[in-house]
Order: C-alpha cells, then structure tokens, then sequence
C-alpha cells in the first residue's frame, strides 16, 4: 500500500468467457491440418505446392489489401490463412499453380477485401475463389488426378507447373503410365452421373479416390469437424442438417428411381459434401445467427445440393448450395427473430 | 436450452452462462469492522425521488435517528449509521457516477454506537396498509443490488391478482456470498420477514429459490420453514442470471413475465433475501436501515470476507481493514457482471451495495483485450436469457441506429445482465453498446 495503485475504469462485465476470434480460427486450421495431411499423402508434391502456393497468395493478398486500405495487418486473426487452406483443398490436386494463385486472389478480393473483411463478407470467401476459376478455367477444374499414383512424391503431375498465363497440358497419356489400373480420369460423381457407375462406399470414405485435394476421406473430415464441433467452435447444427437434408432429398428419388438415382449414403459420401457441410456452411459469417435461421440454412443447403448434382449440367452442387445459402442468410435471419422472453406474438 | 438441462429436471430458464463461481468467501462469517471516522450518506441511494434532509450543519446525531425523510410515496428516508455529528450536506461521489448530495457525518471515536432511536411495536396488530406504512419508515429498498424502494415493490397494484411471494437467494453474480451467509446465519429473520411481507401483499405462498450451489442453506432454511407448508425452498440451477426476477420466476413457477411487463402480471412478487430477513429484523425494533452486509473480495484482497459495515463506510476505509494488493486495480461495487467500476476512494457504500471487488492485473488483463469485427458466431443469441438477438443489435448500435433497436429489435427488454459481452469472442463491449442506445433514447424522448 506504500505505493499508489492505478485505478482503472471498465464497463461491466468485468469477467469474460476466455478464447477469441483468434482461437476459433486458429482452431479450424488445426482442424484441417489432417485432411492436409492425408491430401498430400494421397496426391504428393503436387497437392503440397498447390496448399503451399495458394494459402501464400491468399495471405499475401490479404496483407495488400491491409495495405491499400491503411488498415493494420489482419493476418494475425488466422482467417486468410484458413480460405487459402479451404480454397486448396476445394481444387483438383494437380491445379496448375498459376491458377491457384489467380483463384486465392479472386477469393480474398472479391470475397472478402471487397465486402470489408473479416466478419463484413456475405459469402464464403474460399467458395467465391473456387466459383471465379471454375468459370474462368473449365477445363482445368475438372481434370482429376488418380490417387496414390506412382512417384508422387518425386515429381509433379504434369499440369501443375503449367506456365502462367497458359492452358495445362492434356494429361491422359500420362494418367495411364502412372496407374495400374484403368482410372478414366474420373471422380466418383462422374463416373456416377455419365456412365452409371457406383464407385464403393469404403473407398469413398476412406479416400482412396480421384476428386478435389480435400475432399476425398469423408471418414477424416468427418473426425476433423467433430473435433472442432466438441470444442464449440462449430455449431454442430448445420453440417448434421445439411447431410440430413441431402440424404432426404437423395432418398426421396432414390425410392422413386433406384437404378437411375445414386442412394443416399452415396450422395453423403462422395464430392465436396462432406467438406463443405462441415467447414464452409458451417462458416459462422454467412451463416444465420438465430436458431430456426440456422436449421433452414442448412436444410437448404443440402436440398440445393442434391438437385443440383441430379438436374444441372455440374457433377457437383455443394459450392454453389452453400454460396445460395450464403446468400439468402440476412433474409433468413431478418424472417426467423426469436421470440422475446415474455414477448407476446398474438398482440402484434 | 442445452441438451444437458433437458434430463437434468433443474429447475431452470433457457440460455445463460456458467462464469466461474468463485465464491470462496461462503464459509467466512459475516464480521463487523472498525466505524470510520467518516460517514457518506447519498440522499439518492434508492431509485425514486431523493430523500429531504432532516438534519443541519453541526447537528448532532444518535445512531438509528432519521436524518432524512421520504419525499412521497416514491421516496424512502435514511438513518443515521453512526453517532456523530453532521459536517455538512455535500456533493460526494457516488456508486451511480456522477456525484450527488450527500449528509456527511463525523463519526464520535469514543462512542459505544448502540442504536440510540428505536419505536418497538406489535406487528401483528398492523393492517396491510400500516405494514406497507413501517417499511416505508424503515428506509428498506431492495438490498440485492436493484435499491428499488421496498415498500413500492410490495405494494401490490390494485388491478393485478397476486398469489405468489418469490424469495430470491439466488446470488447468481460471482464472488458475492453475502446473501449465502444470511441464509445461514439468520433465518429466523428471513421468516419473519417473509410473513411480514406475506401479509402486507396478501399472498398465501413463498417459494425462496436457492440456486444449487447452497445446499447448505437450502437446508437450513428448509429446517427453519413454519408448519402449515406456505413458505417452500426450491433449490434451482446455478446458472447466471438466476436471480433476475424474470429469469427466477420461469424457474420456480415456470410463468413468463410478459415484455414490458412486471412480475405482478404473473401474479407474483419478488424480494431479494437480504431484503426480507433485514425487515424482519428492523420492523418490530422500529429501527431504519443503516447496515447491511456486503461481500469484500476479489484477488485483489488480502483479507476477503463477509463484512456488516454501516451505510456510508468510504470504501477507503474497507480497503484499509481488510488490505488490497495490486499495482493496477479496479474497485467494483457488486458483482463482476453488474457491478459498477469506481474511480473514487470516497465513494461509500450504499443501500444498493452487495459487494466490493478488487482485481488486480491477471483479471484486468483478461478485460482487455483487443476488440475483433462480428463473426456472427451467435453464441450472445445463444446466452441472452431474454432471447434477444445481440449480434444485430450491436452493428445496429454501432451505425448509431438506436430507435430502430428499440423498435424493431427489443432493446428496452435488455436487463444489463452482460451475458452477451461475456460470451463474445471479438470482445465486442455489446452490453454497454446496449447501455448507450437506452440513455440516447431516454434522453431522446425526454
């Protein structure tokens, strides 16, 4: 007591929960660090430089924009970090790099800088990069890479060191020298939906198979996302409702048609579904913030998902569901305000 | 509400938090400490009208003695604390903030400080209204923090049909064990004063609700019950805010207070325990209120405690007793989640008073961190226990849209409870967002 104290001055509550933003950021990448893992134990130097490349220019990205809008550096709330990784993982393995950067860019641009940041961005930010190169590079998108080919960790597939500004080579020549068996180039989706094969379901969800870096063990994401749904920084909500709303609606055509129409656990188990129902819709930004808001987000997003792989001209529907869903998340939540303790609905 | 509250069959409301406790003080008796040599007396230490001063520059005063009077019905008197002598009625600082007037009195070192002014009677002989009436002259106001006049809160609307008298033993704010020790120590009083206030309302049942963190004194309130069943204990969820009226009486009675509306719609009445057993003590003596109990603690004290100090004790003078720690602190009147900080080593402690904290640099540094942007991650629509949507309406506050929160958004139904700030991750100060927006709309309407 001999010396004077400082009195300081705060507005209660004088307690707080403990964890931030950060914590739940840095948490997710954690969280995805295995599915990294395993994408370049299954694919090898090219999924490596792909992860590499694109969370680089993500955050480099990020920093310019910092820059030019004289804000401090934002790199240290890990979120640049975690669409650059998401973003990687949404892209075939052997994406030529040029592209990659092009893609982490267009996702920190215009989904996110443009918006105002983090927390401001309507829309998934790494979904918004993957949209723009999915448009601009058609063909390259969709060139897949068969798993666990031979000498993965010594040289890259050949369309990933293609030159900036150029189109990758074709790579079926190379495809067949690499693998033992025939691999048609294609992910399970495709070889489903044109040519009527049903890829196993094993495979399916221990990864074995052809399709975007992150994408393929549904077995892994599906371990990785509860990690993060028991430390409640995920609400467990939307990928539970997003998969359920997706095998409903599988289920419902696949009791109408079962030859023409994938079962559900199929539609569970392949493509980006698994990836996106546990990290992108589960994005807290373009998700809903009120309770009912959060389960029709999430059905919606899984219902979307499902018509759009079994209508539309895409294998795939789980990019643009969630960005849909993304996109109607403020009319959702200004159409699903709680109910006020004691508020009487009847009077108004 | 979690999974978990489902299967538990607490009784319980929907949303909330768990902070840590901390209530290391629920096993240290209730103490009396040294008067100071001087006493601070705020004419406005109740919500209402500010009281008359009754006494002069220079007077001398006996400890119990009225030296301010009620103005009107919406108004209590105050007691002297001390014997002593008055020095003045002056502008002193005050929990509330901006300072206020205040009786001011020396207090006379070699003074026994009996209580010199008393007017015994029969309660039993008194109607309701002359019940009502004694209250008032007791100066009692709600003593778990609020301040809100006693007599006001029991006096029951000629239009509503009250059946029910709620007791709240929750202290569901951290650190606080003053009402935990009263419980323990002095439920005799606590049921005379609930049969005072039975009879001034009318109601021919009490429930006292406890949260579950004091079975102890669940117990031995239930040991200390009069036969016949009126009066109840009820062992509720330890949960932050049990003990907002609203959030009690969903638990104990599972009625929901309308928006707005008051718990006398729900056919209730609340007291804080403290309250009760301090009218059971003071109405037959016909003393006024010049003490209270008040929980001294935080990891800023060096002697933490449950301490009987007079109203108007400087919290200097506390500090000096009981011995504080810390380069930089923060003095808090009440709890971590309502509390107000203070600046002045003058203020005293008031009716309203439940409790002074010290933190020193772990806790202050946990305070203040750095404030993130919104990540919409919900979890404040996930505490608010009045299911009100934080998140919106803190980028509302923040784009300074303060009537529209009002209008559209329920603003007016936030208690402060400061569940919201808690929980958020970005540090977002949105309680005291919503504090601003109230003032400005006040002040707007005004």
């Amino acid at each position: 007591m001999s010396k004077k104290p400082t009195i300081e001055l705060r507005t209660s509550p004088h307690a707080h929960a403990g964890g931030d933003v950060v914590r739940i950021m840095r948490n997710v990448v954690y969280a995805m660090l295995p599915i990294c893992a395993f994408t370049i134990w299954q694919f090898g130097l090219s999924a490596l430089a792909l992860l590499i490349v694109v969370t680089a220019t993500c955050m480099a990205s990020e920093r310019l924009f910092n820059r030019l809008s004289s804000q401090p550096s934002s790199l240290g709330d890990w979120s640049a970090a975690i669409t650059g990784i998401l973003l990687a993982l949404t892209l075939p393995p052997g994406f030529p790099l040029w592209m990659g950067a092009v893609a982490a860019f267009a996702a920190v641009a215009l989904g996110k800088a443009l918006f105002g940041g983090l927390g401001m961005n309507a829309m998934n930010p790494a979904l918004i990069g993957r949209a723009f190169v999915q448009a601009a590079f058609p063909v390259a998108i969709t060139t897949w890479t068969p798993a666990f080919f031979e000498g993965r960790f010594t040289s890259f597939v050949p369309t990933t060191l293609t030159p900036p500004f150029l189109q990758p080579p074709v790579i079926g020549d190379w495809v067949t020298s690499v693998t033992v068996d025939a691999f048609s180039g294609a992910t399970p989706l495709a070889l489903q939906k044109f040519e009527g094969v049903q890829m196993g379901t094993l495979d399916m969800l221990l990864g074995t198979t052809a399709g975007s870096a992150g994408e393929t063990s549904a077995l892994l994401i599906l371990i990785c996302g509860l990690y993060l749904a028991a430390r409640r920084m995920l609400d467990w909500r939307i990928p539970v409702l997003v998969m359920l709303g997706a095998a409903v609606t599988a289920g419902i055509f696949f009791l109408i048609d079962p030859v023409k129409y994938p079962d559900p656990l199929f539609v569970l188990l392949s493509g980006g579904l698994m990836l996106g129902a546990w990290f992108m819709a589960s994005d807290m930004v373009g998700s809903p913030v009120t309770p009912l808001g959060v389960v029709i987000y999430a059905l919606m997003i899984g219902v979307l998902t499902v018509i759009i792989r079994l209508f539309g001209g895409l294998t795939e529907g789980v990019m643009y569901a969630i960005l849909l869903g993304n996109a109607a998340t403020p009319l959702i939540d200004q159409l699903t305000q709680p109910r006020v303790f004691g508020e009487q609905r009847a009077d108004k | 509400m979690g999974l978990f509250d489902l299967f538990s069959g607490l009784k319980t409301f929907a949303h909330g938090i768990h902070p840590p406790y901390h209530k290391d003080t629920a096993d240290k008796p209730i103490r009396r400490l040294p008067f100071p040599a001087q006493l601070v007396l705020p004419l406005d230490q109740h919500i209402g009208k500010p009281a008359i001063p009754l006494v002069k520059k220079g007077q001398e005063v006996v400890r119990g003695e009225p030296i301010a009077k009620a103005d009107g019905a919406f108004s209590v008197p105050l007691h002297a604390p001390a014997t002593g002598r008055v020095k003045g009625i002056e502008l002193m600082p005050t929990p509330k903030g901006p300072k206020s007037d205040a009786i001011v009195i020396d207090v006379y070192e070699g003074s026994t400080q009996e209580v010199l002014w008393k007017q015994p009677r029969e309660m039993s002989e008194l109607s309701p209204t002359e019940a009502i009436q004694a209250i008032q002259e007791s100066g009692m106001v709600g003593l778990g923090g609020a301040a809100f006049p006693s007599h006001l809160k029991l006096t029951i609307p000629e239009d509503k049909n009250v059946d029910t008298l709620v007791i709240n033993g929750c202290e569901c704010e951290p650190y606080l064990t003053c009402d935990h020790r009263v419980m323990l120590e002095h439920p005799q009083e606590l049921m005379r004063g609930i049969r005072y206030a039975m009879r001034a309302t009318g109601t021919t049942k009490a429930i006292i609700g406890v949260e579950d963190n004091k079975m102890d004194a669940v117990e031995i309130l239930r040991d200390h019950l009069p036969k016949g069943g009126a009066i109840k204990v009820e062992s509720v969820e330890t949960k932050y805010p049990q003990g907002s009226e609203k959030m009690l009486i969903k638990s104990v009675l599972n009625r929901e207070v309308p928006a707005g509306g008051l718990p006398a719609d729900v056919g209730v009445v609340v007291n804080n325990v403290g309250t009760l057993a301090g009218l059971g003590r003071l109405l037959p003596e016909g003393e006024g209120l010049i003490e209270r109990v008040i929980t001294v603690a935080g990891p800023g004290i060096v002697k933490p405690g449950n301490y009987l100090v007079p109203l108007g004790t400087p919290i200097r003078h506390i500090l000096e007793q009981v011995g504080y720690e810390g380069s930089r602190t923060e003095f808090i009147l009440g709890g971590p989640m309502m509390g107000p900080a203070v600046s002045a080593m003058d203020t005293p402690i008031t009716k309203g008073t439940s409790g002074l904290l010290v933190l020193n640099e772990p806790s202050i540094e946990e305070e203040s961190h750095k404030i993130w942007p919104c990540i919409r991650c919900a979890r404040c629509v996930k505490a608010c226990p009045m299911h009100l949507n934080p998140s919106i309406l803190g980028q509302m506050a923040a784009k300074r849209k303060y009537e529209e929160m009002a209008e559209d958004y329920h603003l007016n139904d936030c208690f402060e409870c400061g569940c919201c700030s808690y929980v958020c991750p970005s540090n977002i100060p949105l309680v005291q967002y919503f504090r601003i927006a109230k003032a400005i709309n006040r002040e707007q309407a005004a």
